[in-house]
């Protein structure tokens, strides 16, 4: 046998021949074998099962059209739509089977009104799509223009009148960001279709969530795809239908979101750029999710033109990007609060001890200014927060080491992201030695100075937080240690059945921090709003609540997307506050930023308040025009 | 001044002496074949008629280059192709174009390269070389090496993903190693190790390649997906019955029923149009081009043109009977082409590249004799 070769190198060339030559042989009948298996296979299936394929050819005259399922639809925690859906004529156009595109379109504008920006944009989708694709040319057609088609339906083949469903965001612009949009499905939404195995569902649909609620929830709101079986003809056309399996409608989604509160706080910003996450800190339901500017998703529902899309993209104030949980700021003051607690927590500071304050923090040869000239005297914990003392968070950020603070931050959210049920979450930075040494390369910049610490403790430095994480951080406090993730999507509901699922009702974990600091900390942010730097903003409020100012300095910006010429031009600094009410049982926790907007004091915390005002008493801010129309009570 | 006929008879030979004849008649009737299934499957909308002449008008000049050159100096290309095509498939990888979900083209400005391709030619000849270099004195480690030689851009094509091509990238060298004497004991351990591991691996595949597999036992499972392609060309070539439809009429065909129907799927066209005689006539075809190249490689005066022009053959083999199987549904869908029939530029270059080789290895060795 061949074998014995591999342990024999003293062989001859001959039996060398002779065993490729052997093994030649195998192969070839390796190719007989499989070639004869195939001509069997070509038999049974052309001989003796002949007369069925046959028969199956000839009623192979049934094609299998698929029938694209209704949307679900998304409303508020009270029931306002935010996106449904409206059926409408579009004249649909299949550029392979059109001879002359150019000279049809022509004709056809001879008929009905077809305008230069319908024509722009079935360029583009065209540009975008596959070859024998039905593209739109004119969506919403009069039942007249319906009828004047028809009857020149001969003149122009492929192209014709179609009913579909098209997605519509009644309420325009407002919650856009959360809300996301849906676009026409691309190259990368295929793959996703791909690997969710859902190629066989997705015949015949054309459009995908791009972002938001839209995107996150795809494959719920999509539903199921059912399909026509459609006798045709010896040309392919469609005779009669045959038999039906009714689509699926998508499931429904309830929001957490309160749109009307939405709508308060998106017209408080009016033209100033930021935003303001609310949550249920018992549940983390998300009651409002701002980023000003907004957007109109309805832009982008047929295919957004290309004039729209550009000035979405090249505005200054990039309305497309999600401030509240995709821009990091620093968190000025309103991180004191977290650090006196971890002061509380880790020994380092009991609330009744006191510093005297003389304006200044000396460090290495270094003098950190307080913001009170000659400082604010004796400061014990409370007076502290309510103050704003900047010297007490210097020393107690000098005590408490960078390392401690981090470990101490961490669970509270700061520095990664929520998991929040949408898309395009940044996860901040909570400087820590380690993170600095993630964060730089060159082994000069990667060590950690111990003057960094201190810039820390008020909340500047290398801090930075999506408006998102501060929120979250106040609802954990709020809510004595109990955390939830964040959502925006309070149940799906079933379309078949009616069955709800809930979305994320148990706790994501429990913060291990003693009751007593934890009401310590809450007092003193009380008596922020009481008699500290929030008074003038809550003056005459009717409930109790707790807050914090804070003011994130501008001068230089850490893991941020900032245009650096808009920074230079636009110095002043962003304007935060967080709060919670009511005091004793708080029903909301949220963080205001502003930016540009200076003090904390100044633009943010009035903003809160008419928030607050509308969300505990229903107040509407003089002048409002919010519409009162959906009923309910909106403190379930 | 040379007579007239001495230069026609000198440019007659420098055409002709290295093309190897019954090669070139498989070749020219499969072609045949292919432009009459092509112009069936496209003339109606999208006609690639005139596209696969000229394809064919190129892969031919490709092929007569590659007949001149001698195996000798095409052993010099084995480890720059080699080491080219891996570093092609890492930047694949990393900066490939997604078509499809699969990311198998590279991007080099005015046109897209599909680097696998490279590997099914770079792979064999890369081996033979091996295994020729150490002619005298092949032990288990040279196998072992082999094997690691031909694992890498096996792995790396499997994880495009791109199954099909895979395969026959992985088989290429298998046949080599085969050749070269692997072992029958190792052999049938492998089969018994891979037959144990085919759960393990059923877990490793993405679901769409699962999807393929379970539909081929239950195409009616999922009539809008998967299982349509194979009920579709079932029923074109049961249809066909023994002398099929007649050029042009097949209702499938033409009804837009069979998908890809002038690629991976073109034999579904032929198939009902020419009925089992065609595929009889087809079959056999194959089979003298496997038995013509066969018989170069069993001739072959070298150990490096012996398996080389072994695995080409037995590749060309394996291209026709993984994508008839495939269509007549009973192997899984894997994107393999009907070799020399199917339409596309690239696969057909690199069949004929090999084809060349095959060329270059039968008339250098009658060249050496004289």
């Amino acid at each position: 046998m061949a074998r014995r070769h591999h342990h024999d190198s003293f062989h001859h060339q001959d039996s060398d021949l002779d065993r490729f030559r052997f093994r030649i042989g195998v192969a070839v009948a390796l190719v007989l074998i499989t070639f004869t298996l195939l001509f069997a296979r070509f038999f049974w299936l052309q001989v003796i099962q002949h007369d069925y394929y046959t028969t199956r050819a000839e009623g192979n005259r049934i094609s299998l059209v698929p029938i694209v399922p209704s949307r679900g639809t998304i409303v508020d925690r009270n029931g306002a739509v935010m996106a449904r859906n409206y059926s409408a004529f579009t004249l649909e156009v299949t550029p392979a089977k059109v001879p002359d595109l150019e000279a049809s379109i022509d004709a056809l504008s001879q008929l009905i009104e077809i305008q230069a920006k319908d024509r722009k944009r079935f360029k583009k989708l065209m540009d975008e799509s596959k070859n024998f694709e039905s593209i739109p040319l004119r969506t919403r057609l009069t039942d007249k223009e319906v009828a004047i088609i028809a009857a020149h339906r001969y003149r122009f083949p492929g192209i014709e009148v179609k009913a579909r469903l098209f997605r519509q965001y009644p309420q325009g612009e407002l919650a856009s960001h959360a809300l996301g949009y849906i676009g026409r499905i691309n190259d990368r939404d295929i793959e996703t279709i791909r690997k969710a195995e859902a190629e066989a569902n997705y015949k015949g649909t054309d459009h995908f969530g791009k972002s938001g609620l839209e995107q996150k929830y795809e494959f719920h709101l999509h539903g199921q795809t059912g399909y026509e079986e459609v006798e045709v003809d010896a040309a392919g056309r469609a005779v009669r239908s045959l038999a039906r399996t009714p689509p699926i409608p998508g499931n429904n989604l309830t929001l957490t979101i309160d749109t009307k509160l939405q709508a308060i706080v998106e017209q408080a910003f009016g033209e100033r750029r930021g935003a303001l996450v609310a949550i249920e800190p018992s549940s983390g339901g998300v009651l409002a999710l701002v980023s000003t500017p907004t957007f109109d998703p309805n832009l982008f529902v047929d295919g957004i033109r290309s004039d729209d899309w550009e000035m979405l993209n090249t505005d200054p104030d990039r309305p497309m990007i999600n401030r509240a949980i995709y821009s990091a700021y620093p968190p000025g003051s309103t991180f004191k609060p977290y650090m006196a607690l971890a002061a509380l927590e880790l020994g380092k500071r009991t609330a009744q001890q006191v510093m005297a304050d003389p304006g200044y923090f000396n460090f290495g040869g270094h003098t950190f200014m307080d913001d009170k000239k000659g400082g604010h005297g004796p400061v014990d914990m409370y007076k502290s927060i309510v103050q704003s003392c900047n010297t007490y968070y210097y020393a107690l950020a000098n005590d408490l080491g960078i390392d401690n603070i981090a470990r101490f931050m961490a669970p509270l959210g700061f520095g990664s992201r929520s998991g929040i049920d949408i898309e395009g979450e940044s996860e901040g930075v909570l400087p820590s030695q380690e993170w600095k040494k993630r964060r730089f390369k060159r082994r000069e910049q990667q060590k950690w100075y111990a003057g960094e610490t201190i810039s820390v403790g008020i909340g500047q430095g290398y801090n930075a937080y999506t408006p998102l994480q501060l929120a979250q951080a106040m609802a954990a406090i709020a809510n004595d240690g109990v955390m939830f993730r964040p959502h925006l999507v309070k149940h799906i509901t079933d379309s078949r059945n009616g069955e709800k699922t809930q979305i994320e009702p148990e706790p994501i974990r429990t913060l291990p921090l003693k009751q007593q600091n934890i009401d310590t900390i809450k007092r003193a942010m009380v008596g922020v709003i009481k008699e500290g730097t929030g008074a003038r903003a809550f003056a005459g409020a009717e409930y109790e609540a707790g807050g914090k100012t804070g003011t994130a300095q501008v001068y230089s910006l850490k893991g941020s997307t900032y245009n650096r010429e808009k920074v230079k031009s636009e110095l002043r600094d962003h304007s935060i506050f967080i709060a919670f009410a009511p005091a004793d049982k708080p029903t909301i926790a949220l963080a205001v930023l502003v930016e540009n907007g200076g003090f904390g004091a100044q633009s943010a915390a009035p903003i809160a308040r008419m928030a607050l005002d509308y969300y505990l008493l229903g107040k509407k801010p003089a002048g409002a025009a919010v519409e009162d129309s959906a009923a309910g009570d909106e403190n379930e | 001044m040379m007579p007239f006929a001495q230069l026609r008879h000198r440019l007659w030979h420098g055409l002709v002496d290295h093309i190897d004849v019954p090669l070139m008649i498989v070749a020219v009737v499969l072609m045949g074949i292919g432009l009459a299934s092509v112009y069936s499957a496209t003339y109606d909308s999208n006609n690639r008629f005139f596209a696969q002449a000229m394809n064919m008008g190129v892969a031919l000049a490709v092929m007569w280059s590659v007949a001149q050159i001698p195996p000798q100096k095409l052993m010099r290309f084995a480890i720059p192709l080699y080491i080219a095509g891996v570093i092609l498939l890492i930047l694949v990888m990393l900066f490939g174009v997604t078509v499809n979900g699969s990311r198998r083209w590279l991007s080099v400005g005015f046109t897209r390269i599909q680097p696998s391709e490279l590997m099914k030619i770079a792979m064999p000849l890369l081996l033979a070389w091996y295994f020729h270099k150490y002619e005298t004195m092949i032990r288990m480690r040279h196998f072992a090496l082999a094997a690691v030689l031909l694992a890498v851009p096996f792995l790396l094509i499997a994880k495009q993903p791109d199954l099909g091509t895979a395969l026959l990238v992985g088989a290429s060298g298998f046949y080599v190693i085969f050749l070269a004497g692997l072992p029958w004991k190792i052999m049938f351990g492998l089969i018994a190790i891979g037959s144990a591991a085919a759960p393990f691996a059923w877990t490793l595949l993405h679901d769409y390649q699962r999807r393929r597999i379970l539909t081929l036992f239950d195409p009616t499972s999922d009539p809008l997906g998967a299982g349509y392609h194979i009920i579709q060309s079932t029923i074109a070539i049961g249809s066909g019955g023994p002398f099929g439809k007649g050029w042009l009429s097949g209702t499938q065909t033409h009804l837009e029923f069979i998908p890809e129907k002038h690629t991976d799927f073109i034999f579904a066209v032929f198939s009902e149009e020419w009925g089992l005689a065609g595929n009889l006539f087809l079959l056999f075809t194959y089979l003298f081009l496997v038995g013509r190249g066969l018989m170069i490689a069993a001739n072959a005066p070298t150990l490096f043109s012996r398996l080389l022009a072994g695995a080409i053959t037995l590749i060309f083999f394996t291209y026709a009977f993984v994508n008839m199987g495939m269509v007549s549904g009973i192997l899984p869908v894997v994107g393999v082409p009907l070799p020399f029939v199917s339409y596309g530029g690239t696969a057909l270059l690199t069949l004929f590249v090999g084809m060349g080789i095959l060329m270059s290895i039968q008339t250098h060795r009658m060249l050496v004799k004289k």
